[in-house]
C-alpha cells in the first residue's frame, strides 16, 4: 500500500499507543491541528488529551516535562515543531536528557524519544531549513536517526519508541509527502545499521534522509555513463554504521558522503575519519563530501543550488573517479 | 500567609528568642511537626554539612556546598513529606535527603569524584542533585503529569495521594526553565510544589539582580499561590509546606513558596563571599539562626519539657559516631571501574564505542602495569 511518510509516521504512533499505554505524545499544536505537518493527526481524539498533549509554547517544558514523565514511568514522544525551535531545548538535552543514565550507574533509563522535521528545499522561511544532526551526534548518551522512506520511517519510529535510550528522531521534512509501500507487519531493521540502497563497484556514495533519493538519483544516471555507484543510506547518525561503509570502501575504493547540513564538523568529516583509520591502503582517492555550505542557511531563493543536488553530487562523484 | 510585597516580613510564628506564637495555621494531631524529631534532624545535619566541609579542607572531598543557616527550611519542608512524595532537589538540599533518609555518605560521592550521582532515586524518591540551575523544576512539573495520569492525586487516599517537592533557589527565578515550568504547573493545574529557598546570594549576585518583588510574589502572575514565610523558623517552614503539599495531594495545584533565609557560608568551598559581601551580615543572620530559635523554644516555657539534658547529651553522641560515619565511609567509597562509563552510556553498547573501551582498557591496564 502506497504511503506519505507522514501517514506512515501516523501509524507508527498509533501502533505505538496501541501497544504500551505508557506511551504519550507532547509538543505545540500537535492536538487538535495534528502538528504543522499533520504527523498527529486524529491521535487526540482517538486517545484523549492526557495522551496527547498539547504543551504550552516553550521547548524546554517540552524536554524537560518529557524526563519527568520517564522518571515516573512513562514513556513520552516530544514534538519539535520545527529544527530551528529545538535551541531552547538543547539545555535540558544535552545536560539532562544525554546524561541521566550516566550519573545513574546504569539504573534509570529515559526511554523519550524526540521528533524533530530537518533539512530544507522547502522554500521556507528562516530557521525552518536547519540540519541540526551533529549537534546530537556529537552528545554521547543519545541516539540520532534519520529515516529516508515511508516504510523505515514507521519502523524505525517504532523501534524509538521500543527502546529505553534517548532517541532523537529527525524527520527530513521535505520526504514527508513522498510516498512508499508500508507494511507494518514486515520485520524490522536492525536500527544501528545502514542500509545499501544500491550496489555498485566504482564508487561508495553515502547519505542519508531526504538526500537518499536524490543520491540515488545520481547514482543511475552516472550509471548511464558506465560507473557503477554504491548508494549506502546510514538511517542511523548515532550509532554511526560505519563497518557497512568501509566495508563498501573495500570493494570501491572511492567515497563520497553528502549531506544537508554544513561541512565543517559534520557527519561526513565523522566518517571520513573512520573511514581513512580503517580502509587507507584501500582507497584510491580522497574522500570527498558534498554538503551544505558553512554559512547560515540561505534565503530560500538561494537553497536549490545551495544545497547538494543531483548536479552537484554528480559533479563530487566525477571528481573522486577522476582520480 | 497574605500576599506579599516588598515591605512585607515573611509569615513567622517562633521568634529569636524562642517564643513561638500561637496560630491557628500550625497544624496539630498527626500532621503537627515532631519539635523534638525537627531539633535532631537540623543538628545532625548541620553536623553532616560541618564534616563536608572539613573533608574538602582534608582534600578528600574536590568541593562542598554548604547549607548552613538553612537548616530550618530544609527540614520544615522535608519533614512535611510522605513516602510516597517525590523530591527533586538542587544540590544544596542535604537536610532535605536526611529528612527523607538518604545515607548522608551517599551524598559525598559527587563531591569526591567517585560519582555522577550516588543513590538510587527510586529507593527513596529523592531524585539526584541537579547542578544546573533550574532544570529540575522542569522535571518535577513533568513528573507531577505522571502523578495526574496515574490517578494518584485527588482520591483522598492518604496513602495514595502524591504530589512533588521541587527545590530552587533566589538564582533559579531568573532561569526560563523555572518559568516555563510555572507556566506548565499552572495550566495544568500539577501536583506541585515548589519550594524557594531565597538565601539572599545567588554565589556573589544579591537577590535584588534577580527580582524587585519578593519571589512569592511572583507567583500570582503566574495563576496559583506564593507563600513567603520565615525561613529560619521550622515551624512556619512546617506549616506552610504541609499545607501546601495536602492541597497539592488533594489537586488543588502548585504553590510558590518562598522561604527568606541566608547561606552563611560560602557559595562553596571554592568560593570567597567576602568579597561582595559584609561579615557583618552574617552575624546579622546567626542571630536568627533556626537551630538556636527551636533549643531556646525546647529549653524555656511552655517546651521546655520537650529536650532535657539527657536527650542532648545522647544527641551529642549521635552526632560524634555521624561524624565518624561519615569520615570513614567518605574514604570508602569505591571508585568507579575505568570501563563504568561506557557501560552507563547507552543501555547496549554500539560497536564503536566497544572498541573505545577495549582501547581505553587495554591502555589503563598497560599503564597500571608499567606502575607496579
Amino acid at each position: 500500500m502506497s504511503t506519505a511518510m507522514a501517514h506512515a509516521l501516523n501509524a507508527s504512533l498509533r501502533d505505538a499507543m496501541k501497544a504500551d499505554d505508557k506511551v504519550l505524545l507532547i509538543g505545540e499544536d500537535i492536538g487538535r491541528l495534528g502538528g504543522v505537518f499533520r504527523v498527529t493527526d486524529g491521535l487526540q481524539k482517538d486517545f484523549g488529551d492526557d495522551r496527547v498533549v498539547t504543551s504550552p509554547l516553550g521547548e524546554a517544558g517540552i524536554v524537560g516535562s518529557a524526563i519527568g514523565l520517564a522518571l515516573a514511568g512513562y514513556r513520552p514522544v516530544c514534538e519539535i515543531q520545527f529544527d530551528g525551535f529545538v535551541f531552547p531545548a538543547m539545555n535540558q538535552i544535552v545536560t539532562q536528557l544525554a546524561k541521566y543514565r550516566h550519573r545513574s550507574e546504569g539504573q534509570i533509563s529515559l526511554p523519550i524519544v524526540i521528533r524533530i522535521p530537518v533539512g530544507g528545499g522547502i522554500g521556507a522561511i528562516e530557521h525552518h531549513s536547519e540540519s541540526p544532526e551533529a549537534y546530537f551526534a556529537h552528545t554521547p548518551g543519545l541516539r540520532v536517526l534519520c529515516p529516508s522512506n515511508a516504510q523505515e520511517a514507521y519502523d524505525l519510529l517504532g523501534q524509538a519508541i521500543r527502546c529505553n535510550d534517548p532517541v532523537i528522531f529527525l524527520e527530513p521534512k521535505r520526504s514527508y509527502w513522498s510516498k512508499g509501500d508500508v507494511d507494518p507487519s514486515a520485520p524490522s531493521v536492525d536500527m544501528e545499521r545502514a542500509r545499501i540502497v544500491r550496489p555498485g563497484n566504482a564508487l561508495s556514495l553515502v547519505t542519508y534522509g531526504a538526500l537518499v533519493p536524490i543520491a540515488t538519483k545520481a547514482a543511475g544516471i552516472l550509471a548511464e555513463e558506465g560507473h557503477d555507484i554504491e548508494v549506502i543510506d546510514l538511517r542511523s547518525l548515532s550509532p554511526i554504521d560505519d563497518a557497512t561503509v568501509v566495508e563498501s570502501v573495500r570493494r570501491t575504493g572511492r567515497l563520497v558522503i553528502a549531506h544537508e547540513a554544513s561541512q565543517t564538523c559534520g557527519i561526513g568529516g565523522e566518517l571520513a575519519a573512520r573511514v581513512q583509520a580503517q580502509a587507507f591502503y584501500e582507497l584510491e582517492a580522497p574522500i570527498l563530501r558534498v554538503t551544505g555550505y558553512d554559512t547560515p542557511y540561505p534565503a530560500s531563493r538561494l537553497e536549490e543550488d545551495w544545497l547538494p543536488n543531483v548536479d552537484r553530487i554528480l559533479e563530487t562523484c566525477d571528481l573522486s573517479l577522476s582520480h | 500567609m497574605t500576599s506579599a510585597t516588598p515591605t512585607t516580613e515573611p509569615w513567622s510564628v517562633l521568634d529569636a528568642a524562642g517564643r513561638l506564637r500561637q496560630d491557628d495555621r500550625i497544624p496539630s494531631g498527626t500532621d503537627a511537626l515532631d519539635l523534638q524529631a525537627a531539633y535532631r534532624d537540623m543538628v545532625l545535619a548541620r553536623r553532616v554539612d560541618t564534616e563536608a566541609i572539613a573533608l574538602q579542607r582534608q582534600g578528600e572531598l574536590g568541593l562542598w556546598p554548604s547549607m548552613l543557616g538553612q537548616e530550618g527550611a530544609q527540614v520544615g519542608a522535608g519533614s512535611a513529606l510522605r513516602v510516597q512524595d517525590v523530591v527533586f532537589p538542587t544540590y544544596r538540599e542535604h537536610a532535605v535527603a536526611w529528612c527523607f533518609g538518604v545515607d548522608p555518605v551517599q551524598l559525598l560521592g559527587l563531591f569526591r569524584g567517585t560519582t555522577m550521582g550516588g543513590w538510587d532515586p527510586r529507593e527513596r524518591n529523592f531524585t539526584l542533585y541537579t547542578l544546573v540551575i533550574g532544570a529540575q523544576t522542569l522535571h518535577a512539573v513533568g513528573y507531577a503529569m505522571g502523578i495526574v495520569r496515574d490517578g494518584d492525586v485527588g482520591t483522598g487516599d492518604p496513602d495514595r495521594d502524591r504530589a512533588v517537592l521541587v527545590f530552587l533557589g533566589d538564582g533559579a527565578l531568573s532561569e526560563g526553565e523555572t518559568n516555563e515550568a510555572f507556566v506548565w504547573a499552572a495550566a495544568q493545574n500539577l501536583p506541585v510544589v515548589f519550594f524557594c529557598q531565597n538565601n539572599q546570594w545567588a554565589i556573589s549576585a544579591p537577590f535584588s539582580v534577580q527580582s524587585r518583588v519578593p519571589a512569592a510574589e511572583r507567583a500570582r502572575g503566574f495563576g496559583f499561590p506564593g507563600v513567603r514565610v520565615d525561613g529560619n523558623d521550622v515551624i512556619a517552614c512546617h506549616a506552610v509546606t504541609q499545607a501546601a503539599l495536602a492541597n497539592a495531594r488533594d489537586g488543588g495545584g502548585p504553590t510558590l513558596i518562598e522561604a527568606v533565609t541566608y547561606r552563611r557560608n560560602p557559595h562553596t568551598t571554592s568560593d570567597d563571599d567576602l568579597r561582595y559581601r559584609a561579615g557583618s551580615e552574617n552575624d546579622e543572620w546567626a542571630t536568627r539562626d533556626p537551630i538556636d530559635r527551636l533549643r531556646a523554644l525546647l529549653t524555656s516555657g511552655d517546651h521546655s519539657s520537650q529536650i532535657d539534658e539527657a536527650f542532648l547529651a545522647d544527641l551529642a553522641r549521635e552526632e560524634e559516631e555521624l561524624a565518624e560515619r561519615l569520615r570513614s565511609g567518605c574514604r570508602a567509597l569505591p571508585v568507579p571501574a575505568a570501563g563504568d562509563p561506557f557501560l552507563h552510556t547507552l543501555e547496549s553498547m554500539p560497536r564503536d564505542l566497544k572498541r573505545q573501551m577495549d582501547e581505553h582498557l587495554a591502555f589503563v591496564a598497560a599503564a597500571e602495569g608499567e606502575h607496579s
